[in-house]
């Protein structure tokens, strides 16, 4: 984007361009609507109001269940404020704010899902030295198995 | 500062570095990325000590979800009087902007008065981060959230001065765009710690 021949082109345009970007209004605020800010608030409200709900209301669902249910609300509420707050879409900032935005994605997602995979695995395999063992945490926790579940590696 | 247009000699390299249209945005939006990335690895802290009681107490013990639900709230409302802000900005309407911001600083204000008190409550009890690994992720977690709300008070509360200096001017729009993302973004990882931190770990 920023190679020379860019800019060399660009040149007899410098009278509508921003150089500095220091006089310009915020280009992308157009977007910004009553409309969208309301829709972004009710979807928002509905979505943190039903996991609140399945947890704090006696629902019979099982516990597995209203965990996946609470995560899928959660995601589904980001993607609502990214596009109804933050206004991002493909079109905005010639998409390199999507780009960025995927890109994080991707990291977080390795992250997330890495340290929880490997240290689950780990702590599978480092069981029987750890202090989780002990009385009182065996009292606290009556549902800790006996023995590693995990394949023991050497 | 030249003007290349008006320039009789051809000129054959650019003397300026190119700046793409609206950089100062696609900046702030990397900046925020990059904090996402703070906030991701404090997640998956929190994801592997969370069950680490050491045999203290639990969040089941501890979380107390309407205050959590009123927190949320104050936040949510937060962005929308935020946005109704931005667009009272766009109609170059001062003492309205200037309105709606004081509104959405104290509702950031009840909510880190809240989280304070969930904190000093959790301290006097004995459960604060030095309990166990489960409260130190939490703190860790929840309490660099709160900063960041913090600041970005301090953020709104200086440019509610500028702007009722100088008006609204291209600068101080840009800037009050830049708050907009970041406190939207806020809200945004907000939604991560009520889901997984206070509601799935209530259910413990």
């Amino acid at each position: 984007m920023s190679s020379s021949s860019d800019g060399r082109a660009g040149g007899h345009h410098d009278e509508s361009v921003f150089v500095h970007g220091t006089e310009q209004g915020p280009a992308d605020l157009p977007h910004a609507t009553r409309k969208g800010y309301i829709t972004g608030f009710v979807l928002s409200v509905i979505l943190t109001i039903v996991p609140f709900w399945l947890v704090i209301g006696d629902v019979s669902l099982n516990k597995f269940a209203i965990v996946m249910l609470i995560l899928g609300f959660g995601v589904v509420q980001i993607f609502v404020h990214v596009v109804y707050f933050l206004h991002m879409n493909s079109q905005s900032e010639q998409g390199w704010n999507l780009m960025a935005f995927l890109f994080t994605l991707i990291l977080v997602t390795i992250a997330l899902a890495g340290s929880i995979w490997i240290m689950f695995n780990m702590n599978l395999n480092m069981m029987p030295m750890s202090p989780l063992y002990s009385e009182e945490a065996r009292a606290a926790m009556p549902e800790l198995p006996l023995q590693p579940q995990g394949e023991r590696k050497h | 500062m030249t003007d290349a247009s008006s320039a009789t000699a051809p000129q054959f390299f650019v003397s300026e570095e190119d700046h793409p249209d609206n950089g100062v945005m696609l900046g702030f939006w990397l900046y925020l990325m990059s904090d996402c990335l703070i906030f991701a690895c404090l997640f998956a802290c929190y994801a592997v000590y969370g069950q680490s009681y050491a045999a203290g107490p639990s969040g089941a013990d501890l979380f107390n979800l309407p205050l959590i639900a009123v927190s949320t709230a104050a936040l949510l409302l937060s962005s929308i009087t935020y946005g109704f802000a931005v667009l009272e900005m766009l109609h170059q309407r001062k003492d309205a902007v200037l309105k709606w911001l004081a509104v959405t600083g104290c509702l950031g204000l009840a909510f880190l008065g809240l989280e304070l008190y969930e904190f000093a409550h959790m301290v006097g009890e004995g459960a604060g981060p030095d309990r166990s690994a489960f409260l130190s992720s939490f703190f860790a977690l929840v309490g660099t959230h709160g900063l960041h709300v913090t600041f970005g008070i301090v953020w709104l509360v200086v440019l509610m001065v500028q702007v009722n200096k100088f008006g609204l001017t291209g600068d101080n729009q840009r800037r009050l765009a830049c708050l907009s993302m970041f406190w939207h973004f806020l809200d945004l990882v907000w939604i991560g710690v009520f889901s997984f931190v206070y509601l799935i770990g209530s259910m413990q």
